[in-house]
């Protein structure tokens, strides 16, 4: 299990590595966002206590304090998810926030990472199989003109005539305004109902990477003797294609899975924000548009351990797929 | 020193190769310099796959509408002398904006700001990942391991997220920050690339030879080993370009770019901050976006060309 000890540590270097990039980060750049921060929580109205003061300082920078016990300070308000006040929220703590609005954003990436990475695959299959084809020709140009377009452009475009104009879906939020998240049957599918527009226009727009990744592998194992063998036995070509080819030339998609979440997060800020859906992504379009530095920095760092999670929990998964790992 | 006698012979010498195909081999023509009887031998080899033509075509035509912008556009991109919010006609194309802009000129002079930033950061970001691809691949242990564990912390860090914020503290209010923080997100993916294939050219006998030769490291690493990636460090520059390209429309789009400059993304910013959707101007949301579209194709179908050249199995017609 040495490839499973070493994932870990990798795991654990890297988060730190994450962690303190996110405690520079601020403290690099010119200006004073702590100033504009308390500043513009002081130009709120908003009374700010003294130990939420000193949570916003710690985040963005204290002047004229050394950096290590300030970073010592840092780790532990991480540690108890002290992010301090932000000046868009002010009735609540910046981990509040992000708490309410984290499942849903789990929910929307994850329910169109799946969709897209089984339609994308699937997809990818069938053009490598019938490579140089004219259905081969479709699906590479189809997807590669999906692939090109801006998530928020398209997410405009389908609000546009399939919500403004239309009425077919909800103009924005994740559930109707009057009722409030609850499991029970009538609101989820409420909130399913909100959440179809974004999620088709994540799934449009990043579907391209998997079905050329899936295309170019597929072609490349079609070449392989062990697929010319299993034709040569007069196997089925579906057989052939997905039993044989398709198997083997996944793995690097499975290995690309973790990696291109980041580009559905990426998808999801402005997607989201678009939408006015409750998620991470739209409490960073918030947070950008009021420059509210504190709760833009603890977004950031929820986002990228996020991802440094699910990369991991991949990275774990790929153990029972591949056999090899075990063994080196 | 052991070398892999599976692979295909070395190619001589580094100085005079184009990507790793056959090239049809044009007269020499003295007085042109180097570098650009490379590029245009590589745009030769690249016409002759039909992908690549295509995009080449459509890069062609944008950049035709960015450098004659004052030539195409019927009237100046931000003057406010229309009536506002009116929709296509017969004076404004593409009607105006909420301040009485002409929507189509924008979009002419908007090619502009887009081609440079696509283009100036991809050749940034390439400039960095081959840079620190060849240092990493060309010398195993500790610098290997340092370069490969920044790369991937690069890489796992989402890039818009970090761009955005990036972009929010910067506050450059210039096309440039912009070029530098899509730059400085969007290296990782190259030099990766980059990395394992000098690694696996290391070990070649005229890599060997040139070390025996007494030459320097950076030589080594950019005169003898660089040249024999070319179709590498092209693919990584064109992908670094189409995000770019994706990025800068996406931080104009939030404000946090220059909303005085002319580009796709800031008519864009306009049409969401004016409500354009609202009052039925839809054409002023989708023509922006299209042309984001074809940039972005034009840029990834020469990609696919050169993907084809460089990879046999991939080839059109085999």
């Amino acid at each position: 299990m040495s490839y499973v000890f070493r994932k870990v540590v990798l795991f654990v270097i890297t988060l730190w590595a994450a962690v303190t990039l996110n405690f520079l980060l601020p403290r690099l750049m010119p200006g004073s966002p702590v100033d504009a921060a308390l500043g513009k929580l002081a130009s709120a109205g908003v009374p700010v206590t003294n130990a939420e003061r000193r949570a916003i300082e710690i985040q963005l920078g204290v002047p004229h304090s050394g950096l290590l016990p300030q970073y010592g300070e840092y780790l532990r308000n991480i540690a108890t998810l002290n992010f301090g006040t932000s000046y868009s929220f002010p009735t609540q703590t910046v981990a509040q926030t992000i708490g309410s609005a984290l499942p849903w954003t789990l929910v929307l990436i994850g329910a169109s990472t799946i969709v897209a990475f089984v339609v994308g695959t699937l997809l990818g299959v069938f053009a490598g199989w019938h490579r140089n084809g004219a259905a081969d020709s479709s699906i590479t140009v189809g997807a590669m003109f999906f692939g090109a377009f801006p998530p928020f452009w398209l997410g405009l475009l389908l609000l546009y005539w399939l919500a403004f104009k239309t009425g077919w879906f909800p103009i924005k939020g994740g559930y109707s305004p009057g009722t409030s998240p609850n499991l029970s049957p009538s609101f989820l599918s409420d909130a399913l109902r909100h959440s179809v527009l974004p999620a088709v226009t994540l799934v449009v727009t990043t579907m391209s990477g998997w079905v050329f990744g899936m295309r170019n592998n597929m072609i490349n194992t079609l070449g392989e003797d062990y697929v010319t063998f299993a034709e040569a036995n007069g196997l089925r070509g579906r057989t052939v294609a997905l039993r044989y080819a398709a198997r083997n030339a996944m793995l690097p998609n499975v290995t690309a899975f973790g990696l291109s979440l980041g580009a559905v997060v990426g998808g999801t800020v402005l997607v989201e924000g678009i939408f006015s859906y409750p998620g991470v992504g739209g409490l960073l379009f918030i947070a950008v548009t009021n420059h509210d530095f504190p709760l833009m920095q603890a977004l950031l760092l929820v986002i990228t351990v996020s991802m440094l999670v699910a990369i991991f929990v991949v990275d774990l998964l790929y153990v029972r797929l591949d056999p090899r790992v075990r063994r080196t | 020193m052991t070398v892999i006698t599976s692979l295909p012979p070395p190619e001589a010498s580094g100085h005079d190769r184009g990507p790793a195909v056959n090239l049809p081999s044009g007269p020499a023509r003295p007085g042109v310099p180097a570098p650009l009887r490379y590029l245009g031998r590589a745009l030769r080899t690249l016409w002759g796959n039909g992908k690549a033509r295509a995009g080449l075509i459509i890069l062609g035509l944008i950049i035709v509408m960015a450098v004659f912008a004052p030539l195409i556009a019927p009237h100046s991109p931000t003057a406010t002398n229309f009536r506002p919010y009116r929709g296509p006609g017969a004076v404004n194309w593409l009607g105006t904006t909420g301040n009485g802009q002409d929507v189509f000129s924008q979009l002419v002079y908007g090619a502009r700001v887009s081609l440079l930033v696509g283009l100036g950061a991809g050749a940034a970001a390439t400039i960095v990942a081959a840079t620190l691809g060849l240092i990493a691949g060309y010398r195993p242990g500790l610098i290997d391991e340092v370069l490969g564990f920044v790369t991937n912390l690069a890489l796992v860090v989402p890039s818009l997220p970090l761009m955005i914020i990036l972009a929010a503290y910067l506050q450059g209010r210039s096309v440039w920050t912009i070029v530098l923080v899509v730059a400085f997100t969007s290296w990782a993916t190259g030099a990766r690339v980059i990395r394992s294939q000098t690694s696996t050219l290391r070990t070649r006998e005229f890599v060997t030879s040139a070390v025996f030769s007494g030459e320097r490291l950076l030589r080594i690493a950019f005169r003898e080993i660089l040249p024999n990636m070319t179709s590498l460090v092209a693919a990584s520059f064109l992908s670094a370009a189409t995000a770019a390209v994706l990025a800068e429309a996406s931080l104009e789009f939030l404000g946090l770019g220059n909303p005085g400059t002319v580009s796709w993304g800031t008519i864009l910013y306009y049409a969401q901050q004016q409500d354009a959707l609202l009052t039925g101007q839809w054409v002023m949301v989708l023509a922006p976006g299209l042309a984001i579209v074809a940039l972005m194709v034009s840029l990834t179908l020469i990609n696919f060309g050169i993907d084809a050249l460089s990879n046999p199995r991939l080839r059109e017609k085999s």
